[in-house]
């Protein structure tokens, strides 16, 4: 039914705006039919990437591969790939088949073709008794449906996605997550989906690149940024809450790390996920002492916010109803496979653990 | 907050701007109505009241024909004028170009200049042969034209002029509506392969259709109030081929001083502007709003 999707590469991607690096350097690639998240912070470069990878910006250096064909002199039009924008970027003077159809239009694709792509797509995404509407009398995901119908009614094999989810309300967001996810498999369409939300890039790609100030501080697949996190800004920006970082001063370290560790003790960073420390710190390989600031109930677990000795916060992510109490002073400790050890200065992760 | 104004002095507060209101706006509006029916007064006779006497001479009055075609042609040649100047004017601005303040002020100046500046500057402009245009003429060999002097030009001269004047306005408006059209929507027309034009005529001026019934309306309106340019550039001559509905009420009320006409003229003219403020309303009630 819809094009087989094609592969993405990019080589050494860089953007400037004066002088300043907006992009330093970014390398990625997607195999045909995957799906690549840019996930990082507000002003680490992803949405740029998008905007060069769409041909709607020229880069200053690097190169963009689409199916193996370098495209990155190629005008956004000719790069054959849809694009889903943050705020949808419905035409608001046109109804929702209007909407639709304009690239159709635009391309001069036979009337008859452009109904039956209408209907088709239409059926798709739910969409067929609101096709005489005006955009702005559709709900917030009513319109984003017409967004990404509007990029699948072309049959293209690339879909570039700008933060698609951010203006929907919770509920309605982990919805449609699963819906363009499973658009992604169902019709065999490469995405490349850019966030600022980690439990999204987590959730819904077969690779992540993580951005950090214009430059792409890790990339793997989603557990592969989850249980190995390649240095202390991907430790501190993945998992709700993020990893702990303590200094080493503050842990009770095991005799192996001393011998295996080359680097100074007061440089050793030792990350731990709150979900992997348990409380007390009986024959335990690390372990910390600190008191209680304060406890959150979450549902399912207890937040336990924690100082350790020399002033340092972290959190612990506690099972079970017997929560320890708030002023309380208490042990917790975690074995070495859950610790993650860091250089404080580099950022670098120093061993597996 | 709470402390309370003396009613006394609350009362004078309230007095006072009614009183201004009164005296300056509904009095004379409810004179000149009144006025309408009755004719005029002379050393001689006092004023009687004579019905729809003056209303049946209005529509005998020949002038008032003349008047009212000048108006209407005036409002329709101008008006479409303006606003594709104003268009293209504040899309030049718009775009990312070198020196675009200066051309935005240079634009937006004859905007700023007082009506009778404006029209002392092309009285100027227009003089015959000394004049920039006659000049003008005179380099390409054509001999020169009397523009304000003679029948055929004095009323297009003028409106020439109120374009030159008006676009600069109006480019103001369509300028904050072009800065407020999503640059995503342009984006997403570009990633279908709409060109620049296409993209113009498809988004852009959808989008800035509130603003032109904004502008095209109150320009209308404008056009039957003019009277500044008339007085200083013709008085509505020759033959009063430039003369348009207000300076003939002037002309009626303060050179003839036939005040029970002029009342007539006005009741005509506040009638004509209510029609189109109500119009208006209508039209950007219904049509303007997208979100």
């Amino acid at each position: 039914m819809s094009a087989p999707g094609v592969s993405l590469e990019v080589r050494d991607l860089r953007k400037s705006w004066g002088a300043t690096d907006v992009l330093k350097g970014v390398n990625f690639d997607i195999h045909a039919g995957g799906f690549l998240t840019l996930l990082g912070p507000s002003g680490c470069g992803k949405s740029t990437a998008l905007k060069l990878i769409s041909g709607l910006e020229t880069v200053t250096g690097g190169h963009i591969l689409i199916g193996d064909q370098d495209v990155t002199g190629v005008a956004a039009a000719e790069r054959n790939l849809g694009m889903v924008f943050q705020n949808y970027a419905l035409f608001p003077h046109m109804s929702v088949a209007e909407n639709i159809i304009y690239g159709l239009k635009v391309r001069k694709v036979p009337k008859a073709k452009q109904q039956a792509s209408l209907k088709r797509v239409a059926e798709l995404m739910a969409l067929s008794p609101l096709l005489d509407r005006k955009p702005a009398q559709l709900s917030g995901g009513q319109q984003q449906r017409v967004a990404l119908a509007r990029v699948l009614v072309s049959d293209r094999p690339l879909v570039l996605m700008d933060e698609p989810l951010s203006n929907l309300d919770a509920k309605l967001r982990v919805e449609i997550r699963s819906e363009i996810r499973s658009l992604n498999k169902q019709l065999g369409i490469t995405v490349l989906y850019v966030t600022h939300d980690q439990s999204e890039a987590l959730s819904m790609s077969d690779t992540v690149v993580l951005m950090s100030d214009g430059q792409a501080s890790q990339i793997g697949t989603p557990q592969e940024l989850y249980d190995q996190p390649a240095n202390t800004f991907a430790a501190s920006f993945i998992g709700t809450p993020p990893m702990n970082l303590l200094a080493a001063a503050d842990v009770t370290l095991p005799d192996w790390v001393a011998a295996r560790v080359k680097t100074d003790h007061a440089d050793l960073l030792v990350g731990v996920r709150p979900e992997t420390m348990t409380l007390g710190g009986a024959g335990a390989d690390f372990s910390a002492t600190c008191k209680v600031l304060s406890v959150e109930y979450e549902g399912s677990v207890f937040l336990v916010h924690l100082v350790s000795a020399s002033g340092a916060r972290f959190i612990l992510a506690h099972h079970g109803a017997d929560a320890p109490q708030v002023g309380e002073d208490i042990t917790v400790s975690w074995d070495n496979d859950a610790a993650h050890l860091f250089s404080s200065a580099s950022g670098q992760r120093l061993s597996s653990g | 907050m709470n402390k309370r104004l003396p009613f006394g002095l609350a009362m004078i507060m309230l007095v006072i701007p009614c009183l201004l209101l009164v005296a300056f706006t509904h009095y004379p509006a409810l004179r000149a109505l009144l006025n309408s029916f009755w004719n005029n007064a002379s050393s001689r006779r006092p004023s009687k009241f004579v019905g729809v006497e003056n209303y049946q001479t209005l529509l005998e009055d020949d002038r008032l024909v003349q008047v009212m075609l000048n108006s209407t042609f005036y409002a329709l040649g101008t008006i479409p004028l303006a606003i594709g100047l104003a268009i293209g004017m504040a899309l030049l601005v718009n775009a990312k170009l070198p020196g675009t303040s200066l051309m935005r002020l240079s634009f937006f100046m004859p905007t700023m200049l007082p009506m009778i500046a404006v029209a002392n500057i092309w009285l100027f402009f227009y003089a015959p042969g000394i004049g920039l245009a006659s000049q003008i003429l005179g380099v390409f060999g054509l001999p020169p034209i009397n523009f304000l002097g003679s029948t055929e030009t004095s009323l297009i001269s003028m409106m020439f002029v109120a374009v030159w004047k008006e676009a600069g306005l109006f480019m103001i408006f369509y300028l904050a509506a072009l800065q407020a059209v999503p640059e995503n929507l342009k984006d997403a027309a570009r990633l279908e392969g709409a060109g620049p034009v296409r993209i113009f005529f498809n988004i852009v001026l959808p989008l800035l259709r509130p603003t032109t019934i904004f502008v095209a309306v109150n320009a209308l309106i404008n056009a039957f109030r003019l009277v500044d340019h008339v007085i200083v550039m013709t008085r509505g001559g020759p033959n009063n081929s430039s003369a348009l509905l207000l300076y003939y009420v002037y002309e009626v009320t303060f050179s003839q001083r036939d005040f029970a006409y002029g009342a007539t003229l006005t009741v005509l003219m506040v009638c004509l502007l209510g029609v189109l403020a109500a119009v208006q309303y209508w039209v950007l009630n219904r049509k303007a709003h997208y979100q």
